[in-house]
């Protein structure tokens, strides 16, 4: 058998086996809720989603199939999950959602990873009657896409509120006199950077604030000790980025390089991981992010025990459990409507309370208005000290030096 | 001065990042698009031996080394050597070594995700460290440092020995060193293996001051990719100097002008390059 032969008939089998297993997956289908979940595994957004998105998504189907599965009219069935990787590119998304849809015929969609995926998909999944709890998504036109979209629902709030969530704590801590008015404020020149300064502009102004220096740097920068360098020679009090993963890592570093000696420290997207409180330890005592969580409920403390135990890493002190959440609310759903109707379960979900890790969620014109907006590490967690609707915010307290 | 240490720091990084893909491409021809990921793995490595037996990646680096070089050579002669073959001319060869490399990067990151999906974040030597007045962080520097001592080894090893001097042949013209006794098939293989450990060990420094994953590779083959050739393909000094040259504008741009901008001038500077002199630097002129 010569190579060319034998890569055929090595082809052959392997289709033979894809076809097994094929009609095996329908023969079963019948007895399961297949639910499709596309998300980045590879590309820039996968360190991300593979802290935040899929260890959730991953434990509630165990913790679900664990118990038997959902309870429908027709009796429990098991949740079938069918994972795509869309390696952090709009059209691979868009293909693996389409052919999730069409090819294996899934009952419901998780929403994606990232506020521009989750836009995006957002007509797709309205065309084929789909409803999305979107998590990680944060935008100010919130309001103007649940419009047009019905099926699409919001649960970790819009930019202003997030950005309100900071001058809140900011204008807090220069009422205590702990810091004065100089803010610098620097931000990752993509589009989530970019909404966040330009709505963080004019509130910190409004609010009193001045913004002694305001730069931008491109996603990927390697060094960016030249922006820390230029923040502490603005000489502030509080110091603010909008940054994203592998760059909130690397302004804290060279904050604490630099020893940036300021009462409010701030980074963004990731400052919320497990890895960010692993890489620093005592160092980062005090620094703020966006997120927080209260881990002393009892749900929330026993979800964070699953995680670890059952996924084998640590949920992140933000979204992970907003995710966890909207994985509840969606089985919640489409138990009370006892069938994979999407359009019941899209009716229910707009008109009913859920029982969540995060306490009770309600969707108001389609957003729910329950999410934590500021965290602050203190010894070694990092607790929510701003909020919209949630009790359990702690006192935040003034940074005390990189050591 | 400030601008000057951290931009040279700056271009040692860089340096780490594209004096293996000159070797690669410059000897054994080979324009590897998997540059970036065989660095990834080198951060993969020390990150993994950091988190779990506390291991410094300045010991991890005599690991990932021979690792990386037996790997590389593997590669070489199994993956590409087929190609080498069946080239008709250097053209073909580099569309080739093009397609499969950068096939074999998608099988790297699929690999690499598996073991550790999420970042390589851990702290080595973070410390502040001042020089002449300036702080920097005492990682970077050493990075640095091991750039130079990089540099300089290879620089004197091609220049220095009689193996160096079989692979610099090669880089001039294979078919002339056949023709005075060279095995170009060996020294390639070398050339490459060479490359490739220089890359993962690069990549096992940048680990300790620049957080990494699993899919990120592709930014350090474009930046890598950008120094050889403004350098000046197949000459070690060339793709040294860019990374210096690249390492002091981006940060003087990024000090005095905005940071904003450093990406668009390193553009610029590589734009100027290509249109007055577009063999690099160091580069010859092709006949």
């Amino acid at each position: 058998m010569n190579r060319r032969n034998f890569v055929a008939a090595a082809a052959k089998t392997v289709a033979a086996a894809g076809m097994a297993a094929l009609l095996a997956g329908t023969a079963l289908a019948a007895d399961t809720i297949k639910l499709g979940a596309v998300a980045p595994k590879t590309g820039p957004l996968a360190g991300g989603s593979t802290v935040t998105h899929w260890p959730s998504i991953q434990l509630w189907v165990k913790q679900t199939n664990d118990k038997g599965g959902l309870t429908l009219k027709d009796g429990q069935k098991k949740i079938e999950l069918i994972e795509y990787d869309d390696k952090t590119d709009p059209g691979e998304h868009i293909k693996a959602v389409q052919r999730a849809i069409t090819q294996d015929e899934v009952d419901f969609l998780i929403a994606p990873y990232g506020t521009g995926f989750n836009v995006a998909v957002a007509p797709i999944y309205a065309k084929y009657g789909y409803p999305q709890i979107a998590v990680t998504s944060i935008s100010d036109l919130v309001g103007e896409l649940t419009e047009r979209y019905p099926g699409l629902f919001f649960t970790l709030g819009d930019t202003t509120s997030f950005v309100n969530g900071v001058k809140d704590i900011l204008v807090k801590m220069r009422d205590e006199g702990t810091i004065g008015n100089k803010i610098a404020m620097v931000n990752v020149a993509d589009a989530f950077g970019i909404e966040l300064a330009d709505v963080a502009r004019p509130i910190f102004t409004e609010a009193g604030f001045d913004i002694v220096y305001d730069k931008s740097y491109p996603l990927g920068t390697p060094d960016l000790s030249p922006v820390v360098k230029g923040a502490k020679a603005a000489n502030p009090d509080a110091f603010v980025a909008w940054s994203y993963p592998p760059d909130t890592f690397a302004i804290t570093e060279q904050a604490a390089i630099e020893d940036l000696d300021v009462k409010a420290f701030y980074t963004a997207v990731a400052t919320a991981f497990p890895a960010y409180g692993g890489k620093f330890g005592s160092k980062i005592n005090g620094v703020l992010g966006a997120g927080g969580v209260n881990p002393d409920t009892p749900a929330i403390a026993e979800y964070r025990k699953a995680h670890k135990e059952i996924t084998g890493q640590e949920a992140d002190y933000w979204a992970s459990a907003n995710t966890y959440a909207s994985m509840q609310i969606l089985g919640q759903a489409i138990e009370a409507v006892g069938s994979t109707d999407r359009e019941a379960v899209t009716q229910y979900l707009k008109e009913n309370e859920f029982d969540t890790i995060m306490g009770p969620i309600v969707f108001d014109e389609q957003i729910s208005n329950r999410f934590w907006t500021v965290g602050q590490w203190q010894d070694g967690v990092f607790r929510g000290v701003a909020s919209s609707n949630i009790d359990g915010a702690v006192p935040v307290i003034a940074k005390p030096g990189w050591e | 001065m400030d601008i000057i240490i951290s931009g040279l720091l700056l271009g040692g990084t860089y340096a780490l990042m594209a004096m293996g893909l000159n070797l690669q491409y410059g000897v054994a021809r080979i324009m590897n698009l998997a540059n970036g990921e065989m660095l990834v793995l080198g951060a993969l490595a020390a990150f993994t031996f950091y988190v779990s037996i506390q291991l410094s990646p300045l010991l991890t680096m005599f690991i990932v080394a021979p690792a990386a070089f037996l790997l590389n050579w593997l590669i070489y002669r199994f993956l590409l050597r087929p190609l080498v073959r069946r080239a008709k001319n250097q053209g073909q060869l580099e569309v080739d070594s093009i397609l499969a490399t950068f096939g074999m990067s998608f099988a790297l990151v699929g690999i690499m995700v598996s073991i550790q999906g999420g970042y390589f974040t851990y702290s080595f030597l973070a410390d502040p460290f001042s020089i002449l007045g300036t702080t920097v962080a005492l990682n970077r520097l050493i990075a640095f440092i091991m750039a130079v001592i990089i540099g300089l080894a290879l620089y004197l090893w091609l220049h220095r020995s009689r193996p160096g001097m079989a692979v610099r042949a090669v880089a001039v013209s294979s078919d002339a060193s056949k023709l005075v006794g060279i095995n170009v098939v060996r020294v390639s293989a070398l050339a490459f293996a060479l490359g490739g450990a220089i890359t993962a060990v690069g990549g096992t420094l940048i680990s300790t001051f620049i957080t990494l994953d699993a899919s990120i590779g592709v930014i350090f083959t474009m930046k890598a990719l950008i120094i050889v050739i403004m350098g000046g393909v197949g000459d070690i000094r060339g793709a040294i100097i860019a990374a210096a040259i690249l390492g002091l504008v981006e940060t003087a741009v990024a000090s005095l002008i905005d940071p904003g901008l450093t990406l668009a001038a390193a553009y610029l500077i590589f734009l100027l390059v290509l249109l007055f002199r577009p063999q690099g630097l160091f580069g010859r002129r092709a006949t």
